[in-house]
């Protein structure tokens, strides 16, 4: 379990990251969302003990990483691509890590092949490819088989099959009881992997919540109906407090209602239905809606807003 | 290549062992970060080379113009161990990047999250370069005198090591270069650049001096001995006792303690810094 309590960075007059909590639970996978340079890298950081917080505090199990006795065997990190010596090998990189944590070198070994780096890992890293530097990152964060595991943007730069392994791979973590803490500036990533979110804009927090809460908030969530006596149904609903939009196409737009309400009430009338379909927005479009207003890098107000930051 | 992999997850074995990590793990972890990058073999060979080399032309031009009666208060010793201060240059440049090189690599947040003890990774590292650069120097001092008293035959005058101060300056020279680059090695903790770090290091070697000269004539000859670099000609030489100069035991206790403050210092700064 990872707990951030008011967490506050500042770089001189910048506020990276204010007054942030929330809390990673074992057994899941937790995104961290956040458009680019909302904080998500910096709070990791402040996680890991590598950056010292302003203010606030993060624990793990209720320690401090400084604290840890095996720090590598409790927590295993992938904080950025390629952190490592472009002249060293990829065995030598992780051999000296385990060293660190007295991890035996056998460990090294079934790493490797596990990420599938048999081949080049005696290669210097520096020859390496952004997805096999993430495969490597991904071993280092694994090779004290760690409880809590922390990945920022772990499948950039990785090929389909590779991004397919990841997610796989997150999953099987958290099934094994382990905490895995996952950041993205994509939805549609975690859509796919989380099992809840931490959602930030600006460095501060705007959601902690369960996809599927997520999904349901969303005002682009409503209901499709068609019928062939739509103004009829039009005025029953909103009788009872639905939002209707009539739409061109003829089809109807319901929201605060849902499809189990409108039927009912369709039947109730009664008055044929055509159609009635539910449409869910899109992860992507929730989570547009959560962060429009903090956004920080909108390309087209980039010159309007200069000198009137935040 | 290969890129077929497992979505098996490895099973959790193991509880977490008694104890927690130390000085001894941390030290194994340096000396596989040093012996697995090319630089280092890189700087190790050209110091030695550097070293070596320039003792043996030295010597051997010694000896090839040798007039006798020309060469009064003539110092086998310090002659076959000029070399040392050419190879300072590179063994400092070592001690620049074991410690920047983490820094312009990122390696060095991996470090601190399997050792978030900062300290004690500091020693660890300045342990394991301080015992490679001392092994290195001392081999260069030693072979660079036995090469270049064999060079100084007759009628050239040459030393043995049961020559007065010839075994102290030879262990010395070693020693002189060994403790230079810790001093590198703490600037680079400090600064954390390689260009940066190497520049300081040149700097107090070579420009240093030269603005001390240039000090009105009392204070120069006050502030003179407190340079490495003169520290170095009382260590490296047998017939020294300059006016106005530290002992040889003497001045390395300063050099040495000059490597303590700059490492300290950045110990100081490496625990408050972001990494």
């Amino acid at each position: 379990m990872i707990e951030a309590k008011s967490l506050t960075k500042h770089y001189g007059a910048k506020h990276a990251v204010e007054q942030l909590s929330f809390t990673v639970r074992s057994g899941a996978v937790t995104g961290f969302l956040g458009p680019n340079g909302s904080g998500k890298s910096t709070t990791m950081r402040m996680i890991m003990g590598l950056d010292t917080p302003t203010s606030g505090d993060a624990t793990i199990h209720g320690q401090h990483f400084h604290d840890l006795r095996w720090p590598l065997r409790e927590v295993g990190a992938l904080l950025e691509a390629k952190a490592i010596h472009p002249g060293r090998s990829a065995r030598a990189h992780l051999t000296m890590l385990a060293h660190t944590n007295r991890i035996p070198r056998s460990r090294v070994e079934t790493l490797i092949d596990m990420v599938g780096l048999t081949d080049v890992a005696s290669k210097r890293a520096g020859k390496f490819s952004l997805g096999m530097g993430q495969r490597l990152g991904i071993a280092a964060a694994l090779l004290g088989d760690p409880e809590t595991l922390l990945f920022d943007e772990p499948v950039n730069g990785l090929d389909p099959d590779g991004i397919r392994w990841v997610r796989n791979l997150l999953k099987g973590l958290a099934r094994e009881g382990r905490t895995v803490f996952v950041s993205s500036h994509l939805m549609s990533e975690m859509a796919l992997t989380a099992d809840e979110v931490v959602i930030i804009g600006k460095g501060k927090l705007i959601s902690q919540i369960s996809i599927d809460e997520l999904l349901s908030q969303s005002s682009e969530s409503f209901v499709r109906v068609r019928s062939p006596e739509s103004p009829k149904l039009k005025l029953a609903l909103e009788q009872q407090g639905a939002v209707v939009v009539a739409e061109d196409d003829g089809s109807l737009s319901v929201r605060g209602a849902d499809e189990v309400a409108i039927g009912e009430l369709a039947a109730s009338i009664p008055v044929v239905l055509h159609e009635l379909a539910p449409q869910t927005a899109s992860l992507e479009e929730a989570f547009m809606e959560l962060t429009e207003d903090s956004i920080e890098y909108h390309g087209s107000q980039a010159s309007n807003t200069t000198g009137a930051s935040s | 290549m290969s890129v077929e992999t497992s979505s098996a997850v490895l099973e959790r074995t193991t509880e977490l062992p008694p104890g927690r990590y130390g000085f001894v793990d941390l030290l194994r972890s340096e000396w596989t970060k040093l012996r697995s990058v090319r630089s280092t073999w890189w700087t190790v060979g050209v110091t030695v080379l550097l070293g070596i080399g320039i003792g043996v032309l030295v010597t051997a031009e010694t000896r090839a113009h040798w007039h006798s009666g020309s060469n009064q208060g003539f110092d086998p010793t310090a002659s076959s161990l000029v070399g040392l201060f050419i190879c300072q240059f590179a063994i400092g440049i070592l001690g620049a990047l074991v410690v920047s090189a983490e820094y312009s690599t990122g390696t060095i947040r991996a470090t601190f999250s399997a050792a978030p003890h900062r300290t004690v990774v500091l020693a660890a590292k300045a342990t394991v370069y301080g015992f490679v650069a001392l092994v290195v120097s001392e081999f260069v001092a030693f072979v660079s005198f036995f090469l270049g008293q064999f060079l100084l035959s007759a009628p050239a005058t040459h030393a043995t090591l049961s020559s007065p101060g010839a075994l102290r300056a030879v262990v010395g020279g070693g020693l002189f270069i060994c403790v230079l680059g810790l001093i590198a090695f703490g600037f680079a903790t400090i600064i954390r650049h390689t260009a940066g770090a190497i520049s300081a290091f040149v700097g107090v070697l070579l420009v240093l001096p030269l603005v001390v000269q240039a000090l009105p004539n009392s204070l120069s000859l006050e502030v003179r001995k407190f340079l490495p670099d003169r520290i170095g000609v009382q260590m490296l030489t047998t017939n020294g006792n300059h006016f106005n100069t530290f002992t040889p035991w003497v001045g390395f206790a300063v050099l040495c303690m000059y490597a303590f403050v700059l490492i300290a210092i950045g110990a100081a700064l490496m625990n408050r810094r972001d990494a």
